[in-house]
């Protein structure tokens, strides 16, 4: 889309030397996450506003708490600066619009002591121009675009909302995700609905999802074709990590690659039955924590019994990974159900009212 | 070459509160304690209570805690506080 009138960015320019000047002036400031970045020029900053047809000072939301708007030019800025392509700012703008949503909890989840990041699900044919790989490394450094997208995240909650060590941030120990921490959905090599779609995203349409997630947790079963038998060992892992961090329910998300996909697709299972399984299966006695070292605050209610999902919705089921492998993961959520994954169509008025029928 | 880049910086403060005249002397006055409700903050304030009262002739302290310990005080809370002279929220961490 062409914008009518020729964008006027506001931000404050500098005139630094060379590239190298500009790494040692922009890390200086505290505006990097230590890895080199990208020089944010105008003329790369108004590609990527072009691309999604804003104008700099489009309010893309108001973080709720601090009451710190958030703008167009100056995502845009950080996401140049961690390496974007126009085309991948939709994407960014997108996922900072579901952040910015008053359930998501953006200011707790980012200065925590608890140390979660920011999740990054991508759905729909957008995987395509921007040209995900959600298969070998899905998790990691799998590609190009999940690798950019997901810093542009980081990066401008260190430069937007003060995010950084020390500073807003109080993280404990963080963990790698904090990078970048983005995959896309293999929806082509599954008949699973995607996750956009079972969250109420119109097929078709290309939609992220922002979940507050710990480290990805993984697990391995090569030894049966069971869906039981296989989700018995993802539903483990959430014990464990109700008893050894949170024991409270909230959104936790598993990655299911090919290999283990095909079994319990076999089996005509649905995401709805996983979720409903694991919805069952997830589940511990207040008591066991006496078992791992918490015994002090089982106190007198060591029967009461706590599921890792409040509800089998809480569930977000991801078909992604490598094609050979019976390795899958369990990514757990920040702290029990204080905050909520959020889902938003790429493209769409995210505070537009419902048209009238 | 020289480039010419851009802050990445919000560039902006959100406007921030202000803070309340301070007083001369907590003697007799009401001073309320926001808690996260984190397993910290009993031992805390639970001192911090006996100060007040025993050291400082504090009349009256009230406790209040957060529903959500991540999120700002509830909407309850914040209103009550009026009442009050002084105000201390800890983090409890």
């Amino acid at each position: 889309m062409q914008l009518a009138h020729t964008p006027v960015l506001t931000s404050k320019v500098y005139d630094v030397a060379d590239f190298a000047a500009v790494q040692e002036f922009y890390h200086s400031n505290g505006w990097t996450d230590g890895l080199p970045v990208v020089p944010p020029t105008e003329a790369a900053v108004e590609a990527c506003l072009g691309w999604v047809g804003m104008p700099p000072d489009q309010l893309l939301g108001v973080e709720p708490v601090r009451q710190q708007p958030i703008t167009a030019e100056k995502l845009a800025i950080n996401a140049v600066m961690a390496g974007c392509l126009p085309m991948h700012f939709p994407v960014v703008v997108t996922a900072w619009q579901a952040m910015l949503k008053e359930e998501f909890l953006l200011h707790g989840v980012t200065s925590s002591t608890g140390g979660c990041a920011v999740l990054i699900v991508i759905n729909g044919p957008i995987r395509h121009e921007i040209g995900v790989n959600p298969t070998f490394n899905a998790l990691g450094n799998s590609d190009r675009a999940t690798s950019v997208i997901g810093r542009a995240i980081r990066l401008a909650l260190i430069n937007l909302l003060d995010v950084r060590p020390g500073g807003i941030d109080r993280s404990t120990l963080g963990h790698p995700g904090k990078f970048s921490y983005c995959l896309a959905e293999d929806e082509e090599d599954t008949v699973w609905q995607p996750l956009s779609v079972q969250r109420g995203a119109p097929a078709g349409a290309s939609a992220v999802t922002v979940m507050a997630a710990l480290g990805p947790r993984q697990v391995m079963n090569e030894w049966t074709r069971d869906p039981k038998e296989i989700l018995e060992t993802f539903a483990a892992e959430m014990r464990a990590n109700q008893l050894h961090y949170s024991i409270y329910g909230g959104n936790y998300a598993i990655i299911i690659p090919k290999q283990l996909r095909e079994h319990i697709q076999a089996a005509g299972w649905t995401k709805r039955h996983i979720a409903e399984f694991l919805f069952e299966r997830a589940r511990v006695r207040r008591g066991e924590w006496a078992s791992v070292g918490k015994g002090e605050i089982v106190r007198d209610r060591a029967a009461k019994v706590h599921a890792a999902l409040d509800s089998p919705e809480h569930l977000l089921v991801v078909a992604a990974g490598g094609p050979a492998g019976g390795f899958g993961a369990v990514i757990p959520p920040w702290m029990g159900s204080r905050t909520k994954a959020v889902t938003a169509v790429i493209g769409a008025c995210v505070d537009c009212e419902a048209p009238q029928a | 070459m020289t480039l010419r880049v851009l802050d990445p910086t919000s560039e902006s403060r959100p406007v921030a509160g202000q803070l309340a005249q301070r007083l001369s002397s907590l003697a007799g006055k009401t001073v309320g304690f926001i808690s996260n409700g984190k397993e910290g903050t009993k031992a805390y304030f639970t001192h911090l209570d006996r100060l007040l009262r025993e050291e400082l002739g504090v009349a009256q302290v009230v406790w209040r805690t957060k529903s959500n310990y991540s999120a700002p005080a509830d909407r309850s809370i914040v209103d009550e506080l009026k009442q009050w002279q002084a105000v201390v929220a800890g983090v409890g961490d």
